[in-house]
């Protein structure tokens, strides 16, 4: 649903920019272009990475890393969460199941909120647009915050 | 050009990869190559359309304008705004840098800009809705009372240990 909407936006935004001033309209879509172009190489990198990394890894291995309990399973998980990027209609679910199994939801909220705020795979990307300082200070912190989070949930849910 | 294709570099030897397994190891190579079609399937739906939104955005919004609201000095306002930002959109996270970085290029404060990101990241209402929905309420809202100021943090720390690095400072314009 949500492409659809972002190019319902975008068409109109388009056609309005048109009616507006066609040459800059023109302007804006050459930016555009760039953009795309500039994205592609390291976005086609990230895809075919994850496309090979999700066929290697055994559909049940994910599942047997939150068998480790205490500090080092706590650790694991969030490791996890922020090598791998996946898509939330895909991590939702799998957190949900694994609640169910029996996983600490400490575990849970570190390994989504990694899953979701820092990615190994998307760091070339982030690298080329913020320079790699900016890069590695946003996602270690990112990451401490994670901790932190599951930390504390893990506390306030018992 | 050659350069864009150097940069292809690694997409282009897995592809190869993947390709040259097919005949010995068939599972795998079509399994990898069907999970990468159907990732790029879901990135090329929404990447052309966010360009074209933000070439207009370079075109027609005067930096002025942002450096006003989400520039050095916009205090509160302007993490407000960032914040509303971040959650209006509803895209993977990739699809936040080009966002972010014409943002940043028209004068937003560093801070307001990895708050943006993370928002994106981490605080979207479908989101919000498919968590309760999977882990409950109670795990859905205490994750998310944590992580607002917690992106915040992460925001302004960001900005503080970046401007203690002067030399690595450098705003890459997108043109």
């Amino acid at each position: 649903m949500f492409p659809i909407l972002l190019l319902t936006c975008s068409l109109t935004a388009l056609a309005l920019s048109c009616r507006r001033d066609p040459d800059r309209t023109r302007q804006a879509l050459r930016v555009s272009r760039k953009a795309l172009l500039g994205m592609l190489p390291g976005l086609a990198g990230m895809v075919m990475v994850i496309g090979l990394a999700l066929a290697l890894i055994p559909p049940g291995a994910l599942a047997d890393l939150f068998r480790f309990h205490g500090l080092a399973g706590f650790a694991l998980v969030s490791g996890a969460g922020a090598l791998l990027t996946m898509p939330a209609p895909i991590a939702f679910p799998l957190a949900g199941s694994l609640l169910k199994q029996g996983v600490s939801p400490a575990a849970l909220a570190a390994f989504i909120t990694t899953l979701t705020m820092v990615g190994t795979v998307t760091a070339p990307m982030e690298v080329k647009s913020f320079g790699k300082r900016f890069t590695a200070i946003r996602q270690g912190l990112s990451f401490g915050l994670a901790i932190l989070v599951g930390g504390l949930m893990g506390v306030l849910l018992k | 050009m050659t350069t864009w294709f150097k940069r292809c570099g690694v997409a282009l030897a897995i592809l190869a990869l993947d390709l040259g397994l097919l005949p010995f190891r068939r599972p795998l190579a079509a399994a990898a190559l069907t999970r990468s079609a159907g990732f790029f399937w879901e990135v090329a739906l929404v990447l052309p359309t966010i360009t074209v939104l933000i070439g207009l955005f370079e075109v027609w919004v005067p930096r002025r304008l942002v450096e006003a609201h989400v520039g050095p000095g916009s205090g509160a306002h302007g993490v407000l705004l960032a914040m509303l930002l971040g959650t209006a959109a509803a895209g993977p996270l990739y699809a936040a840098f080009p966002v972010a970085l014409s943002l940043r290029g028209k004068g937003a404060r560093t801070a307001n800009v990895v708050i943006f990101l993370g928002t994106w990241a981490a605080i979207k209402l479908p989101m919000v809705l498919l968590e309760t929905s999977f882990l409950g309420f109670r795990f859905a809202m205490l994750r998310l009372a944590l992580t607002v100021p917690g992106v915040l943090g992460v925001g302004f720390l960001t900005e503080r240990l970046l401007a203690a690095d002067q030399a690595c400072l450098g705003v890459r314009p997108l043109r």
